[in-house]
């Protein structure tokens, strides 16, 4: 059994304003039968601009209804440059917390707000440019880009978790690999990671790190040019990776050990790392 | 609040009978029955006495009742104990619809270069007896088909199929945690080879099952260890869950008449009360092939989490196929192998009866679920459609 809040089930319970509201300045609506969830946003403004009146309708389990519930007693009172700030984490936030495999229902209600609202400004659903990434679901990378960057996601699962993408046949994961890259790569120009400071690592940390490091500073980098790395031993501080593809031919191997394997792992790691090659 | 408890597909409150029967085995009579004192020769006695009460239920010999740890087990062993017999064999055939217990093993083999096959099955769930005739060929190692289907109940031809196997030389197992107990089994003038049955599906404790080999059936042990149960099984018995098993069986035989008389009719009441009361509502699976305890019904336009959420608040205990009571996101692979419809998938709702339930407690679930079908379908925006006509 799910571990909900007593707020969820108070809103799932005890559901408000559910309907459609008469006359309405923005309607949105997001997911659909086969996804097993929906919802139907419906508002309508105030003559200073607020949101007078929200309603929903949903389909969907328990989270969903309370999600819903939630988002409309949040944006009531608010303008649409307000409402617009609120994020799926917000929502979870109300509501007490979500069981992270339930997230998506919290992000179906932020995006149906959006939608409300573009649709109140005479737009298009916000859905112009855009890619569907995951078939089974329709879930698009705009959408999958936005639960990374808000909810700081690291893994396909979690992005599962939080818009559904990939929950299906799982074709899509390399496609929701490639976005979470790019996207923490975005973020990490945007906000440079705070550097730890250099405590001492215990020897299971060091690997670890030094394993997250190749995985994601590294060795993209090397597939790009048609090589990659295996990383073979761990001795101390000596790393002893091996060359793979284009790389373990390549009369620069050398310098690209030195200069950005053993650069980036003294970044990231320890700056008393040394990488050798090891040739079979 | 009073408890309704129609969810026995799940799992089954131990019958007092059997707990009686189990406790003296905890304190006083905890010999290990491999010992040769008398301590444990009478613990090895009463071990007998369960085989034979086992074997019993199920037309078996005692010498062909393996004692396990539950079914999942008794289903690995009995997949991965033959598939060892056949080294040269590298093809293992079952169905759509099976329990994760097979079902998963079917993927781990396909992943470790096994050619797999999986039967499909209809729009009531039932199989193709024709796919099966064409797919079974000399390289095939076993044929696991389960006897009757955890989700909708609906009963497979197992003798049929099993004749169907045996004719090309092939073994065959099947997955009868779900009908043992709950509709006569005789394995004496049988094609089956192996049958996997759980304790706790039948008002015995969980955490025993068995694996029936029949005499004659290659089979390499899975849990390797002492020569306990004949050397196909070794691990010191369970001793209290085996003799609480076999007076479950015991039981089982005496309530079979009851299982398919007053539970059936209790269920077809069920069945008749919510199709009359609860329009857009289907019943999932073949009707006339169906375990008499089990009712899988679908409420379209709403979904089954919250069904569930709003029952269990009335003390009222069912389970669902629907995605999100699981925590993936696609509806059971059951409805979805039978073809079910999404907007019939999410809002799939399962009563599972037993031998203790009552036509009070029917009531009590007629009296509740059309309301809480309306509620849910009122907040629905699908339902909202349908209704005006839009879709």
């Amino acid at each position: 059994m799910w571990d909900y809040t007593d707020k969820v089930k108070d809103h799932f319970l005890n559901p408000r304003n559910v309907g459609e509201v008469e006359d309405p300045d923005g309607v949105g609506e997001v997911g659909s039968l086969a996804c097993g969830d929906a919802l139907r946003l419906s508002f309508k403004l105030d003559e200073n601009k607020r949101i007078k009146e929200a309603k929903f309708k949903t389909f969907g389990c328990a989270s969903a209804i309370a999600s819903s519930s939630a988002l409309t007693e949040m944006i009531k009172g608010k303008t649409l440059e307000e409402a617009e700030k609120i994020t799926n984490r917000d929502i979870a936030e109300y509501l007490g917390g979500l069981p992270e495999e339930k997230m998506h229902c919290s992000v179906m209600g932020r995006e149906a707000l959006s939608a409300a609202i573009a649709n109140y400004r005479g737009q298009k659903a916000t859905k112009e440019e855009f890619e569907v990434v995951c078939k089974c679901f329709g879930i698009t990378d705009k959408e999958i880009e936005r639960a990374v960057r808000e909810n700081d996601l690291k893994t396909v699962e979690q992005v599962t978790y939080y818009t559904k993408a990939g929950g299906g046949c799982g074709l899509c994961h390399p496609k929701i690999e490639a976005i979470i890259e790019r996207v923490r790569k975005e973020m990490e120009k945007e906000a440079p990671p705070v550097k730890p400071t250099k405590k001492k690592l215990t020897n299971i940390q060091k690997l670890k790190l030094i394993e997250e490091t190749l995985g994601r500073e590294i060795i993209p980098a090397l597939k790009a040019d048609g090589g990659d790395l295996d990383l073979i031993d761990v001795e101390g501080n000596k790393v002893y990776v091996a060359l793979r593809g284009k790389c373990s031919f390549c009369p620069s191997s050398e310098v690209t050990l030195k200069q950005y394997v053993e650069s980036k792992l003294r970044e990231f790691v320890t700056d008393e790392i040394e990488v050798e090659e090891v040739r079979p | 609040m009073k408890t309704v408890y129609v969810d026995n597909n799940a799992t089954t409150k131990v019958a007092p009978e059997v707990l009686e029967a189990m406790l003296p085995y905890f304190t006083e009579y905890y010999g290990n029955p491999s010992s040769m004192h008398f301590f444990g020769g009478q613990v090895q006695k009463k071990i007998n006495e369960a085989r034979e009460q086992v074997a019993d239920l199920l037309g078996a010999e005692p010498s062909e009742i393996v004692f396990t740890s539950c079914g999942t087990e008794s289903d690995n062993a009995a997949i991965f104990g033959t598939l060892d017999s056949y080294p040269e064999r590298r093809h293992f055939v079952t169905t759509r619809v099976e329990h994760p217990a097979v079902g998963n093993v079917s993927t781990y083999l396909a992943r470790k270069g096994y050619r797999v096959s999986e039967l499909s099955v209809d729009r009531e769930g039932r199989l193709d007896l024709d796919e099966l005739r064409e797919t079974v060929t000399e390289e095939t190692a076993l044929v696991s088909v389960m006897f009757a289907n955890n989700e909708t109940g609906v009963i497979f031809p197992v003798e049929q199929i099993g004749a169907i196997v045996k004719e090309k030389g092939i073994p065959f197992h099947t997955d009868a945690v779900q009908a043992v107990g709950k509709i006569p089994i005789n394995l004496k003038e049988s094609t089956i080879d192996m049958l996997s049955l759980s304790g706790h599906k039948l008002h015995a404790p969980k955490g025993i099952g068995v694996l029936y080999i029949r005499k004659g059936t290659k089979f390499s042990p899975y849990m390797i260890g002492g020569h306990q149960e004949r050397g196909r099984r070794g691990g010191t018995e369970n001793v209290p869950y085996i003799i609480g098993l076999g007076k479950a069986c015991e039981l089982a035989k005496a309530h079979m008449e009851e299982e398919n008389t007053r539970v059936r009719a209790l269920r077809d009441y069920l069945e008749a009360k919510i199709l009359e009361k609860i329009p857009n509502t289907l019943v999932n699976g073949d009707r006339m092939n169906r375990l008499p305890n089990t009712l899988s019904v679908s409420f379209e336009y709403v979904e089954g989490e919250s069904i569930l959420l709003l029952l269990s608040d009335l003390g009222i205990c069912a389970s669902s196929g629907s995605a999100c009571t699981s925590g993936s996101l696609e509806p059971s692979h059951v409805l979805r192998a039978m073809g079910v419809p999404f907007t019939a998938a999410h809002g799939s709702v399962r009563f599972s009866l037993s031998i203790y339930n009552t036509k009070e407690e029917m009531d009590y679930i007629i009296e509740h679920l059309p309301g809480i079908i309306q509620r849910l379908r009122d907040i629905s925006p699908f339902w909202h459609d349908y209704v005006k006509g839009r879709k």
